[in-house]
C-alpha cells in the first residue's frame, strides 16, 4: 500500500495488550507532529465478545470524544480520511493481545544455536515456550513428550554453523515430527516451522518435516559460524509468519488486519525498534522496560548490541501471584514501611490475579503493589543480564598479558557503570502517581552505577511509535522528542559497600544548579533540578566506592535534571536492606522521606 | 460520554447453553443430530498416537547411520514386543552377532539412514469424549466431535480448580453468609455437587473429598487453604487439570467473602437436581471461568432474567472487587465523566456507588463488576 505522507495529518494508533487496548491520537499542530489525545478501553479477545476490533472501537470512541473528532463510522470501523472535524489519514496498530505470538525455538547447542534462536525469537518480539537442544540434559523421549504438551503457534529450528553438525540438526526434526504438537488454534491449522540453520542441512531437514500439518520455511542459517549471528532473515520470516498465520486466528484480528495502514506489528517488536533508534542516533547505551500484566519485557542495548527478554510470568495483573511466589513475601514486604497482614495480602495478590483490571484504591494498596513491582523488575532484570551474553562458543587468541584476565564467552554484556539512560515504561511505572515513585522504583530495582538518567514513556506510546517509525519515521521521531518520554531527571550512584553512616562520597554541582555536600553511606538524598536544567557533577568517592572512574577515583559527569531531579545515591551496591523488619521499616521511612515518595499524594487526596 | 464497559460474571436462571465436545485428534463421533444425551454419555472417542521413544540404533550396534536400516529385523510399520529382537550387526564371518531387543512394545515408526535414529512408538492410548451436559446433538462434525445444546441455569464462577463432573446439588449451609466447616460435610453428600454459603476452609475442602463429594462450591476461600489443599503456591492462574478428586469453585474470590444471594437462591431453587460443572480457570490469553450448567426440565424457569450489557448505567446493580470496599454490593449512583483523585494520588475515572447499607461510596470504574439484577 503507497501512502502519501506528504498529506497525513491526522495519525490514529492503537495498542491492544492483553489488558487494555490503548488508543493514541497524533496531529500535525504547526507543522509538528504531536501526540494529542488518549484514550483506553479493555481488550476484547475473549468470550462473550471475542473480537478484538469491540476495544479498539472502545478505545478510539474514547480518544475521539476527548478530541472533538468523530473518528469512527456507525459500524464501528475507522473513518478515514480525515477531514477538519473527524477521521484520520492513517491508522497503525501493535498487538500483545490473546497471550501474543508464542514460539518454541530448537538448537544444537543450548548455549551457542539455541540461544542465538532463542534471541532471534524474542527480539522479533515472541514469548519462548521452551528451547529444546542437544544438550539440555533432556532425554530424547522427555523432549518429544514436552514438545507435544506444549501449543506453539510458531517453531523456529536452527543448529549447526554452515557446513558443520547435520545429523544433530536432521536428530532435531526428527524429534518435532513425531511429537505432532497442537497448536492452539485448532487441528485445522497448519504449524509454521521455520528452518535458519546449516544450509547444507536443509534439504535433509525438510525431508523429514514433510508433513501434512507442517508449513516449513527455510531461511539463511542464523548462526553461519561461531563468531557470527545473522538474525535479520530469522526475525523478519518471524514476522511475516506472525502475520499470515497467527494473526489470522486470532478473534477479530482478520477485521483488524483490514482496518489498519500498516503491518500489525507484535508489541515488543516495536518497543525494541524505537530503543534501538534511540541509542543509535544518541550514540548511548539504553535499557527499557515494560512491565504489563502478564510479561515483563527488558530491552538493551550495549554497545550497538541489542537484546531482549521475556519474563513470561512476572507482570502485575495475571502473573503478580507469581512475582510474589518467585519472590517470596518477605522480600516484597521489606519495601513496605509499615506492618500488613500476610494472610490478607495474600488474598489480595490472589483477587487481583483473577480480576487483572483492578487497579489500587488506597495507599496502603498502591505502596504493596509498587513494592511488588520492585521483586517484578528486579526478577526480571536478572533474568536479562544471565540471557545478554556474549557470544559462546568464539575461539579467542591470548596472549601471555591475559593469563590473570581470563575472559570466557558468555559473560552478560549489562554494565550498569556503563548505562547511560534507563527508560520505565508499563502500567505500574507509567501511571504512577507521582513520578517520584516511578524513579525510586527503577532505582531500587534496577541499581544503576555511576551516572544514569532515568526517563519514562509518559503515556506508554513507545508501541505505537515502534510501528509508526516503520511507515513514517519523519511522525515517530518528531513524537517521540517532544511527546514521548519524559525525562525524570539523574541517578548518582556509587557502587561498593560500607558502613552505614560513614562517607560514602562527596559531591559538588556547578551549572544551573550549584551547591555541594557529602552522601554517607546508606542515604540517599533528592536534589532540585527541574527539567531544561544542567550542571557538573564532580565526585569524590571514599575507598571501596566507585562511581564510574574506578575505586576511590574523583570522577567528572554532566547531569541533566528532570520532573524528579537529582538523585544521590549512597545506598552501595548490590543495594541492601537490613534483616530485621523494625529496622528494615525504619530505612524504607527514611528513604520514602527523603525521596518525597508519597508525600504529593497525601496533599492531593485532602485537597481533592 | 463513551460507554464505561466493565466486565461481570453470568448468573442466570435461563439461557441456551451450547458446548462443542471435541476430539483433540480424528476418531470416531458415536451419536447423531437429534439424540438425547446424558452429561456421562461418551460422544466420541479415538485413540491417540502413542509415546515416542527414540533409540539412536546406529550407536546401540556401533554402526554408520546408513548400515541401521539394513540390519532391521523388524521394518517400518511393523509392530514390536518388549524384549523383542529389532536390530542385528552382520557379526564378523557370520559369528559374533549382536542384537538389540526393544526396550518398549509398540510399532517402528521411521529408520533415519541420516542420524541413525529409530523411532518408536508406543501402543496407541485410548480417548474418550462425554457429554458433559444433558441435552440434545445439535450438529456432529464426522470423525471429530459433536455440539450438544441445552437449556440451563448458568452459573459463572470466578476461580476454580479441577476439571469436569457432574452430580445432583446437596446444600451444606442454610444461609449464603454461612462459611462452611468440615462439620457440614456428610456421608450422604458422596456423588454431590454441594454448595457452600461464603468461606470454603482447607478442613471443608479434605472432609468433602474424603466422602466423595463431587464439587464443593462456595463464595470465597483463603489463598493460605488453596495453597494448603494443592500443596504449592498457585502462580499462574490457569487451573483444570489438578487431579485432586474434587473440583472446587469459589464464585465471589478470596477471602471471607459471602456468595451472592441471587447466586445461592438459583442454586437453592435447583436443590437436587443433576449439574455440570467445571473448575478450568484461566485468566490469560483466552480466558476461561469456572462455571456451573444446570439443565431445566419443562416448566423451570420460564422466564429469562434479563441479560446486563457490559456498560456501567445509572440504577444499575453491582459488586466491588477491590480494597478497601472489596465483596460489597450496590447500586450505580452517579458517574461523573470527570477524573477523581483517589486515595492512592492516581487519578481516575470513577461511579459513586450505593451500597446496600445506604452508604454511598466513590469507586474506581475499573473496580467495579456488574450482576444481573
Amino acid at each position: 500500500m503507497t501512502i502519501d505522507l506528504e498529506n497525513i495529518n491526522v495519525i490514529l494508533a492503537t495498542d491492544c495488550g492483553s489488558t487494555t487496548t490503548k488508543a493514541i491520537l497524533i496531529e500535525k499542530v504547526d507543522g509538528t507532529y504531536r501526540q494529542t489525545y488518549r484514550g483506553e478501553a479493555p481488550t476484547t479477545v475473549e468470550k462473550p465478545f471475542a473480537n478484538v476490533t469491540i476495544g479498539v472501537t472502545n478505545a478510539v470512541t474514547e480518544v475521539g470524544e476527548l478530541a472533538g473528532r468523530q473518528l469512527t463510522n456507525e459500524d464501528g470501523t475507522i473513518k478515514t480520511p480525515a477531514s477538519d472535524s473527524d477521521g484520520c489519514d492513517m491508522y497503525i496498530s501493535t498487538s500483545s493481545a490473546g497471550g501474543g505470538l508464542q514460539m518454541m525455538v530448537a538448537g544444537v547447542i543450548a548455549e551457542m544455536t539455541a540461544a542465538s534462536a532463542k534471541r532471534a525469537a524474542l527480539g522479533a518480539g515472541a514469548i519462548v515456550m521452551d528451547v529444546i537442544s542437544s544438550n539440555d540434559k533432556r532425554r530424547p523421549h522427555e523432549q518429544i513428550q514436552r514438545i507435544r504438551e506444549l501449543r506453539p503457534d510458531m517453531i523456529l529450528i536452527s543448529g549447526g554453523t554452515d557446513g558443520g553438525t547435520t545429523e544433530k540438526v536432521v536428530q532435531l526434526a526428527e524429534l518435532i515430527a513425531p511429537a505432532k504438537p497442537q497448536p492452539r488454534f485448532g487441528s485445522e491449522y497448519e504449524m509454521p516451522i521455520i528452518f535458519a540453520g546449516n544450509k547444507m542441512a536443509s534439504g535433509e531437514v525438510e525431508a523429514t518435516l514433510q508433513e501434512d500439518w507442517i508449513d516449513l520455511a527455510v531461511v539463511e542459517n542464523l548462526r553461519p559460524t561461531l563468531e557470527q549471528e545473522n538474525l535479520g532473515p530469522a526475525r523478519d520470516k518471524i514476522h511475516d509468519v506472525f502475520l499470515e498465520h497467527v494473526m489470522a486466528h486470532a478473534p477479530g484480528y482478520d477485521m483488524l488486519m483490514d482496518w489498519t495502514d500498516a503491518d500489525i506489528m507484535p508489541t515488543p517488536g516495536a518497543v525494541g525498534n524505537i530503543l534501538q533508534t534511540i541509542a543509535k542516533k544518541e550514540n548511548i547505551n539504553v535499557v527499557g522496560v515494560d512491565i504489563g500484566g502478564a510479561t515483563t519485557d527488558v530491552f538493551s542495548v550495549f554497545d550497538e548490541t541489542f537484546n531482549r527478554t521475556v519474563s513470561a510470568n512476572l507482570g502485575m495483573s495475571y502473573s503478580i501471584s507469581n512475582v510474589c511466589a518467585e519472590a517470596t513475601m518477605p522480600n516484597v514486604l521489606r519495601w513496605v514501611q509499615f506492618d500488613m497482614d500476610e494472610r490478607q495480602l495474600r488474598n489480595r495478590v490472589k483477587n487481583k490475579m483473577i480480576r487483572p483490571t483492578t487497579i489500587p484504591q488506597s495507599l496502603e494498596s498502591l505502596i504493596f503493589e509498587q513494592a511488588v513491582a520492585r521483586e517484578a523488575l528486579r526478577l526480571a532484570y536478572k533474568q536479562h543480564k544471565e540471557f545478554a551474553t556474549t557470544l559462546k562458543g568464539v575461539q579467542q587468541q591470548r596472549t601471555v598479558g591475559d593469563t590473570f584476565s581470563q575472559q570466557t564467552g558468555g559473560n552478560t554484556i549489562v554494565d550498569n557503570m556503563k548505562l547511560n539512560l534507563l527508560v520505565a515504561s508499563g502500567g505500574v511505572l507509567s501511571h504512577a502517581p507521582s513520578m517520584n515513585q516511578t524513579a525510586m522504583m527503577l532505582i531500587d530495582a534496577f541499581e544503576p552505577e555511576g551516572c544514569t538518567n532515568l526517563a519514562k514513556d509518559s503515556i506508554f506510546m513507545m508501541p505505537h511509535l515502534g510501528v509508526l517509525s516503520a511507515v513514517h519515521p519523519e511522525a515517530a521521531a518528531q513524537v517521540f522528542e517532544r511527546d514521548c518520554l519524559i525525562y525524570l531527571g539523574t541517578c548518582i550512584a556509587a557502587k561498593g559497600l560500607g558502613k552505614e553512616g560513614k562517607p560514602c562520597f562527596s559531591w559538588t554541582l556547578s551549572g544551573d544548579v550549584a551547591t555541594s555536600g557529602t552522601c554517607n553511606f546508606g542515604d540517599i538524598e533528592l536534589i532540585e533540578m527541574g527539567p531544561k536544567e544542567t550542571a557538573t557533577i564532580v565526585c569524590e568517592p571514599a575507598r571501596g566506592f566507585d562511581l564510574g572512574a574506578g575505586n576511590g577515583k574523583k570522577v567528572t559527569h554532566e547531569v541533566c535534571g528532570g520532573t524528579v531531579g537529582l538523585v544521590i545515591d549512597g545506598r552501595g551496591r548490590p543495594l541492601g536492606l537490613p534483616e530485621e523488619r523494625q529496622q528494615c521499616q525504619q530505612t524504607i521511612a527514611r528513604w520514602v522521606e527523603n525521596m518525597a515518595l508519597y508525600k504529593e499524594m497525601e496533599e492531593a487526596v485532602v485537597s481533592a | 460520554m463513551a460507554h464505561a464497559y466493565t466486565p461481570g460474571l453470568k448468573v442466570t436462571n435461563r439461557m441456551t447453553y451450547s458446548v462443542i465436545r471435541m476430539l483433540p485428534i480424528k476418531g470416531d463421533v458415536m451419536v447423531k443430530v437429534g439424540d438425547n444425551v446424558n452429561a456421562n454419555q461418551i460422544v466420541a472417542a479415538t485413540y491417540m498416537p502413542g509415546d515416542v521413544y527414540p533409540l539412536n540404533m546406529a550407536n546401540l550396534l556401533a554402526v554408520p547411520p546408513k548400515d541401521v536400516a539394513s540390519l532391521m529385523l523388524r521394518k517400518e510399520g511393523e509392530k514390536v514386543e518388549k524384549g523383542e529382537a529389532i536390530a542385528e550387526t552382520a557379526g564378523l564371518f557370520g559369528k559374533f552377532k549382536k542384537k538389540y531387543n526393544s526396550p518398549y512394545s509398540g510399532t517402528i515408526e521411521t529408520v533415519s539412514d541420516v542420524t541413525g535414529q529409530v523411532i518408536l512408538r508406543g501402543p496407541d492410548i485410548p480417548v474418550e469424549v462425554k457429554a458433559y451436559v444433558t441435552g440434545a446433538v445439535t450438529a456432529v462434525n464426522p470423525e471429530i466431535g459433536c455440539t450438544i445444546e441445552t437449556d440451563v441455569a448458568f452459573i459463572q464462577g470466578i476461580f476454580g480448580i479441577g476439571g469436569e463432573t457432574c452430580g445432583p446439588i446437596k446444600f451444606a449451609v442454610e444461609n449464603c453468609d454461612e462459611a462452611i466447616s468440615a462439620n457440614n460435610i456428610s456421608e450422604d453428600m458422596k456423588g454431590c455437587v454441594v454448595i457452600g454459603g461464603a468461606r470454603i476452609s482447607v478442613e471443608s475442602i479434605e472432609a468433602a473429598r474424603k466422602v466423595g463429594v463431587v464439587a464443593l462450591i462456595g463464595g470465597g476461600m483463603d489463598d493460605q487453604d488453596l495453597r494448603d489443599f494443592l500443596g504449592y503456591d498457585l502462580g499462574v492462574a490457569i487451573t483444570g487439570s489438578e487431579k485432586k478428586g474434587i473440583t472446587v469453585i469459589v464464585t465471589e474470590g478470596f477471602g471471607d467473602i459471602t456468595m451472592a444471594s441471587r447466586t445461592f437462591d438459583l442454586l437453592k431453587k435447583f436443590e437436587g437436581k443433576e449439574a455440570s460443572v467445571n473448575g478450568a480457570t484461566q485468566i490469560r490469553a483466552g480466558v476461561m471461568r469456572p462455571e456451573i450448567i444446570i439443565p431445566l426440565e419443562a416448566g423451570d424457569c420460564e422466564e429469562e432474567t434479563e441479560q446486563v450489557g457490559g456498560y456501567l448505567e445509572i440504577g444499575l446493580p453491582l459488586r466491588i472487587i477491590r480494597d478497601p470496599y472489596f465483596g460489597m454490593l450496590g447500586t450505580v449512583s452517579a458517574l461523573p465523566s470527570e477524573p477523581h483523585v483517589l486515595g492512592s494520588g492516581s487519578k481516575a475515572r470513577v461511579l459513586e456507588v450505593k451500597l446496600s447499607s445506604g452508604e454511598s461510596v466513590i469507586v474506581p470504574r475499573a473496580n467495579v463488576e456488574l450482576i444481573e439484577a
